[in-house]
């Protein structure tokens, strides 16, 4: 049972060659822009067709190349939510909801709709146009749409990326309460790290077609396995190491040792720290704790980056080592502090990836 | 006064049957042609815009070869004792053949317009084809479907070359009233001649003005039709 695909697609300039077994629940698929994602999705839903590989859903074989299946997109019925919404403008929100129910009959139709426009919190928009609703609703009635046909798979391409902020938290809590009610298989595309988060159980990363990790958020977050996933999942400060003991690290391009809770095996690799871990400390007596000069600060509305020397003065804008991101409060603390101003990096959060 | 209203009842006959030929004709080739990613494409494409660009002389021509005593189809449908040359049906098919590049052209110009995720959203609720076409694309397409039927009808309803050709000038069968006022003027009847041009100005001012009409009705029904 689950998900199952291993396909390629050659294009000019790119190539997917994606292979993911998933299980029931929410899969995130984080890749940068042009990693492929929307493509894979478009592969999975039979929207674009591979050139060889198979796709299984539950047991039913929506693609396989040595066999010669290619099912067609509506004998797939892959739910599917568009970036856009792509709903039906010259359809009322009703009928846009009850596009794909032509086997039931009218009055199981009608009772359909109306559960979902409830369920959505529609209920009196019916005859509306989508042009006539928000865009928090048009996306309620595009997820609602896809719900009413009872697919096992729902494929989201970046929802949210066209709601303002606000709306997107709220927006994102009231989906993870539709894919919990969901019982399939879900994936999620997107680029950021904050949506895979906080809606994902596990997150596949993607770079240039390939699928580099698969495994639970806190495990990808923690300990990436690879640099790519590193960059992905939003570490700010990696660079290249050197092993020194099983547990001990030199990373030449910041002028320091540092001790890792991780088992190193590899000689060359990277090493990673992300901006958030960097802890303040009161001296530099302990391990992993240096003395840093602060080069720049660019503030952002509840959080502040301040870029860092590593155990000497800065000489000029832009030269740092490091990002360290810290709450206005601890800004206003460092701020006050004679430089040099001591940091401390918790073994636990240090991570190295083999080349 | 002995004026022959006829032409008037074979131009609409064969205007309102060619157009509506040319409606379905032109509208499944043209979807046909918007999905289609083969190599052929750029030579269909072609072909199917011909009509427009040669002379509809040369389209009469064509189609004479065809349905002509000595052409295949011609001759072949003179196995069942039928001939259509020089009979109102033969004026459809040259209004058919010269309407089509339009109809096929505009309507193309629409579907391309289209968002292709609204399409691919049906194509994943599980609907058939048949159904994107007809509540999703259609719709969508409206008001350059309408343009295109338009432009179609006008240019039926013009038709004089190639329905000269092939359905030639028969009084009370195959005279068309652009064919009565060419061959009105060429007689000096410059009266008749005239109410023809009145008339003909009239119906396709009156068609094409309905449409518009029509039209704009439609999209203000649907609200925020043919956007993305």
């Amino acid at each position: 049972m689950g998900l199952y695909i291993d396909i390629k697609k050659k294009l000019p300039g790119f190539s997917l060659q994606a292979k993911l077994a998933c299980e029931q629940g929410i899969i995130g698929i984080l890749g940068a822009s042009g990693s492929g994602k929307s493509m894979l999705l478009n592969c999975i839903a039979g929207l674009i067709n591979p050139d060889e590989g198979k796709i299984i859903l539950n047991e039913k074989t929506f693609y396989d190349s040595t066999q010669k299946i290619n099912l067609a997109p509506r004998d797939r019925k892959a739910g599917f939510l568009f970036q856009n919404y792509a709903l039906f403008p010259h359809l009322t929100i009703a009928e846009n909801i009850a596009f794909g129910l032509d086997a039931l009959s009218k009055s199981d139709k009608n009772k359909k709709v109306v559960e979902l426009m409830e369920r959505f919190h529609m209920a009196g928009m019916e005859k509306r146009y989508p042009a006539q609703i928000s865009g928090g609703q048009q996306q309620r009635v595009a997820l609602a749409r896809a719900l009413a046909v009872e697919p096992e798979l729902l494929l989201l391409d970046e929802p949210f990326s066209a709601l303002d902020n606000h709306l997107k938290v709220h927006m994102m809590k009231e989906m993870l309460v539709s894919l919990h009610e969901f019982q399939g298989n879900t994936l999620f595309v997107t680029h950021n790290i904050e949506e895979a988060y906080r809606l994902c159980d596990r997150i596949a990363v993607l770079n240039a077609g390939r699928v580099e990790t698969l495994g639970l958020k806190k495990e990808i977050f923690q300990s990436p396995a690879s640099l790519e996933t590193a960059k992905i999942t939003g570490c700010k400060n990696i660079a290249p190491a050197v092993r020194k003991s099983e547990h001990m690290v030199e990373v030449p391009d910041w002028g320091i040792q540092v001790k890792t809770n991780m088992k190193i095996e590899q000689e060359q690799g990277f090493t990673g720290i992300r901006a958030n871990h960097i802890k303040l400390a009161d001296d530099i007596s302990r391990e992993n704790c240096f003395p840093v000069w602060i080069t720049e600060e660019s503030e952002a509305p509840f959080r502040t980056t301040l870029y860092l020397k590593i155990g000497s003065q800065p000489g000029k804008l832009g030269d740092f080592h490091i990002q360290w991101e810290v709450s206005k409060d601890q800004r206003d603390i460092i701020k006050n502090l004679p430089p040099p101003v001591n940091i401390y990096i918790d073994p636990g959060d240090v991570f190295f990836v083999p080349n | 006064m002995n004026f022959d209203l006829s032409p008037a009842w074979i131009s609409i006959k064969v205007t309102f049957i060619a157009t509506i030929i040319v409606f379905f004709l032109g509208l499944s080739i043209a979807w046909w042609m918007t999905n289609y990613r083969g190599r052929w494409q750029g030579l269909l494409d072609g072909i199917f815009t011909l009509p427009l660009v040669l002379p509809p002389t040369v389209a009469g021509f064509g189609i004479l070869l065809l349905i002509g005593k000595h052409g295949p189809v011609g001759k072949f449908l003179n196995l069942f004792g039928v001939n259509i040359i020089f009979s109102w049906y033969a004026a459809v098919i040259a209004s058919v053949v010269v309407a089509f590049p339009l109809m096929y052209k505009t309507s193309r110009g629409a579907f391309e317009q289209i968002d292709a995720n609204i399409l691919n959203a049906a194509r994943t609720l599980g609907v058939s084809e048949w159904k994107v076409f007809w509540r999703v694309s259609v719709p969508l397409a409206w008001p350059g479907i309408a343009a295109a039927t338009a432009l179609s009808f006008a240019r039926s309803m013009g038709e004089f070359g190639a329905t000269l050709m092939v359905a030639g000038s028969i009084p009370g069968q195959t005279q068309t009233i652009p064919i009565a006022i060419y061959f009105a003027t060429l007689g000096g009847d410059m009266r008749v001649a005239l109410i023809w041009v009145l008339i003909i100005l009239a119906i396709s001012l009156t068609v094409i003005v309905l449409m518009n009409y029509w039209n704009s009705a439609q999209s203000k029904l649907k609200l925020g039709a043919g956007r993305k």
